[in-house]
């Protein structure tokens, strides 16, 4: 089982903690072992730990350190936001986020919805294991 | 002591510098019109003499002095203010109560009452809470709000939820060995009137929204996995 995610520049990565939580951002250098230059469109390039970045699939076709804009162009060209947001990763994010943010009465409205496709769901089967005991 | 005028009177005298008026005093007293309140009275200015007291009432020796100095209280002028409303509770918001007889169950604010309590209703026919006060510190305010602007709250305060004043009743000694029969409080007609009365145009906004019956007639509970501080209200 040999890795297919590398460090490399252009590589989309997730950020997992600190201040920019949950942004992606793009690898634009390797400082040294450990720490990589990291950028993205509404941030200061900055240096990150690797620990502190999860790697994507997604990989844009950009130059040691762009400039901002190049980097923006070639996210654009990529189409980073999209295939992110149509991949299965990015849409169980999108998924917690709105779940996180439900208030109180949408969560009762979310229980009566998951009690009624439940019940909705056992009809049909049992629908099902009538016909396969008859 | 003279009546107060409404705004002070400016001064007639301005400054050259601090401490040196524009005008002598002899020019002031002519500013000022002292000539003319004298010629008004006839040469003197007036005089106000003290009018003369009645004579108070002779005061008599107190019945008790006490062994040691009494110390006097200090004086307290506090005057407390009303409770500052959060602003996340405004007249409508579904709130959440905590505590008491209908902890858990979610409930509509109407108004807040001249000591600081919330008025809050069920409404009674959805979950059977009645027309009640309740401290804000008890209460979850959540986001949802709820039409409220049929209801009329106006004749609810203070005095409405006050205790009735049981008179007290002598017994006879054969009455004292009687086991105690108090008839078990009714709910006055009136107050059954006012529940309805301002149930019946909430519930008729509340029935326009989607499922919000429902909400308003379960309870609210934490379950496993349900953190507090990471809940959205």
């Amino acid at each position: 089982m040999p890795f297919k995610r590398y460090v490399e520049i252009g590589r989309v990565a997730l950020v997992n903690y600190g201040k920019d939580h949950g942004k992606l951002v793009v690898i634009v250098d390797v400082v040294d072992q450990n720490r990589a230059l990291v950028d993205a469109p509404d941030m200061v390039r900055s240096q990150m730990n690797f620990k502190r970045l999860t790697l994507t699939d997604i990989k844009i076709d950009i130059n040691k350190v762009p400039k901002k804009k190049t980097l923006i162009d070639a996210m654009e060209k990529a189409d980073v936001k999209n295939k992110w947001e149509n991949s299965s990763w990015g849409r169980k994010l999108i998924v917690q986020k709105r779940r996180a943010s439900l208030d109180d009465f949408g969560r009762f409205k979310l229980m009566l919805a998951k009690i009624k496709k439940a019940g909705i769901v056992r009809q049909e089967l049992a629908k099902l294991k009538k016909e396969t005991s008859a | 002591m003279a009546a107060k005028r409404k705004t002070p009177v400016k001064t007639r005298n301005p400054d050259l510098i601090r401490g040196v008026g524009k005008y002598s005093r002899s020019k002031m007293y002519h500013k000022r019109g002292l000539w003319a309140i004298k010629a008004k009275n006839g040469g003197v200015f007036p005089r106000h003499d003290p009018k003369p007291k009645a004579p108070a009432a002779a005061d008599k020796p107190p019945k008790f002095y006490p062994a040691e100095d009494v110390k006097k209280p200090l004086l307290n002028k506090r005057k407390p203010k009303p409770t500052k409303l959060r602003a996340s509770i405004t007249p409508g918001t579904v709130l959440i109560l905590l505590a008491g007889r209908f902890m858990g169950k979610r409930v509509v604010f109407l108004k807040q009452l001249t000591s600081g309590l919330l008025l809050v209703t069920g409404p009674f026919k959805i979950n059977g809470v009645p027309l009640r006060r309740v401290n804000q510190s008890y209460v979850i305010a959540t986001s949802t709000k709820v039409d409220i602007s049929g209801v009329n709250v106006e004749k609810f305060d203070e005095k409405y939820f006050a205790k009735e004043v049981q008179k007290k009743k002598k017994k006879s000694e054969g009455e004292f060995f009687e086991a105690e029969k108090e008839d078990k409080k009714k709910l006055p007609e009136g107050k059954k009137e006012d529940q309805k009365a301002v149930d019946a145009t909430l519930i008729k906004s509340i029935e326009g929204v989607p499922e919000l019956k429902a909400y308003l007639a379960a309870r609210f509970s934490l379950k496993s996995g349900m953190k507090p501080h990471e809940l959205v209200f």
